[in-house]
């Protein structure tokens, strides 16, 4: 129930935003997190930006992902 | 896109064993003569923990069980007879996340009302069923609103964008319940030693919200994430902290667990709920455990609207053991009705349902 799913913020409209979840792309609404902006690692739940991660962190995830290949 | 592979790493995982290993080999925890209890209350831990046999690789000094951390499995029959008689209203779509379509009550479930012809949908989110209000003037449209304090600030978003665009068609049985009363509760006089902390719930209450684990109950505590090698890292934090003999709160979660609120999130739960007395499966009634519609919102219960259907009791089952596994006191291979009467396609009670609940993770993961 309180799985949420981390994914890219890629585009935003009103009070929702477009997030890749690696390949795809869902609408998820922004109204609980109003200062998403494109490029955000955001976590959603049921529909909703819930939570940004600390830049710090999503930047060594990311270089995670590219080591192991995930990743341009 | 990120990847978290990382984070099921046999070599990870094999590094954090041989670490949790070492720190039951202290004398602070030899000295227990016991194993040390860690409960988990959040059902996505539970379904993890089950996944990925972390308790069969955890050495015999520990002792991982599950509390009441799954919103179906918690949400009791009575609640339940309810939102069945309202689905039934031939004016209603009634709309739900599919977790719950299967929980039995004594009249029957969600699903077979649904196959009785009620028109019960399943949805991801609470602005699904305001969408499929909007396009159904002519319908009154219901949602089931369990969940934690994750979950309840959507609801609480989907209902203010009903007020503003003037969506009346709309309204919800809430059911949310909020963490720490029950953890008040449940916790004093238990065996618990140790608390993995629900990681998304933190995400949005912030870790602080869990502070009084350890500083007024006592208990080490630690906000786990929900890959493998989190909530390892979680056990490793709190075996850290009985070791120290000061019971600390830590955030093994930093990646989206900040130490204060999301605001905006509980500023929504905030404006739309107020607490209220609630019933859980297995523990009964937690004053302020719950959150009800605040007054100017009261428009949009769901239970007000049909208040015919509010009037419907129902009991819980009593073969069935639910409650004390939601209490940690009884392991779901432990209960009789285990995999004989009480199976995924025939569940008898509601942990055996959500893909959350100890009962139906044991089933799917160790039931040999």
């Amino acid at each position: 129930m309180c799985l949420a799913i981390p994914g890219e913020v890629v585009k935003i409209e009103d009070d929702s935003c477009f997030v890749d979840y690696g390949g795809v792309s869902r609408e998820a609404s922004t109204r609980l997190f109003p200062t998403v902006k494109v490029g955000d690692f955001v976590l959603v739940h049921a529909g909703f930006v819930i939570q940004i991660i600390d830049p710090e962190e999503a930047a060594e995830l990311v270089k995670l992902s590219q080591e192991a290949g995930f990743r341009d | 896109m990120i990847d978290l592979s990382k984070r099921r790493s046999p070599q990870l995982i094999n590094e954090l064993k041989r670490q949790i290993e070492l720190l039951c080999q202290n004398e602070v925890i030899l000295a227990y003569n016991r194993p040390l209890v860690i409960m988990e209350v959040c059902g996505t831990h539970t379904a993890s923990i089950y996944r990925y046999g972390i308790k069969s690789i955890l050495p015999k000094q520990l002792k991982l069980v599950s509390g009441p951390g799954c919103p179906v499995c918690v949400t009791t029959n009575d609640i339940l007879e309810k939102a069945l008689a309202v689905a039934c209203c031939p004016e209603v779509i009634f709309t739900s996340f599919g977790d719950m379509m299967r929980v039995p009550a004594a009249s029957g479930s969600l699903l077979q009302r649904k196959s009785e012809g009620a028109d019960i949908r399943i949805v991801y989110s609470p602005l699904d069923a305001l969408k499929i209000a909007a396009e159904n003037p002519s319908k009154q449209v219901v949602f089931f609103a369990i969940g934690f304090e994750t979950t309840a600030p959507t609801t609480a978003a989907a209902i203010e964008k009903a007020a503003e665009k003037q969506i009346k068609n709309f309204s919800v049985i809430s059911v949310h319940k909020t963490m720490p009363e029950a953890l008040k509760l449940l916790l004093p006089d238990s065996k618990v030693d140790g608390l993995l902390c629900p990681g998304h719930v933190a995400a949005v209450t912030g870790a602080a919200a869990f502070d009084f684990v350890a500083s007024e109950l006592g208990k080490a505590s630690a906000v786990a994430g929900f890959e493998p090698a989190d909530i390892m890292e979680a056990i490793i934090a709190i075996l850290q902290s009985i070791i120290s003999g000061r019971p600390v709160l830590v955030n093994s979660y930093p990646r989206f667990v900040k130490t204060e609120a999301s605001s905006y999130a509980v500023a929504a739960m905030n404006r739309v709920f107020k607490p209220c007395d609630a019933t859980w499966r297995g523990l009964g009634s937690i004053p302020a455990s719950g959150l009800a519609l605040r007054e100017e919102f009261a428009a949009f219960d769901a239970l007000k609207r049909f208040p015919e259907a509010a009037q419907v009791t129902g009991a819980d089952n009593p073969a069935c053991r639910c409650g004390s596994v939601l209490r940690g006191e009884l392991d779901p291979g432990d209960c009789p009705l285990m995999g004989k009467v009480c199976t995924p396609a025939s569940p008898a009670g509601a942990c055996m349902v959500s893909g959350e609940g100890a009962c139906a993770a044991y089933y799917k993961y160790r039931l040999k």
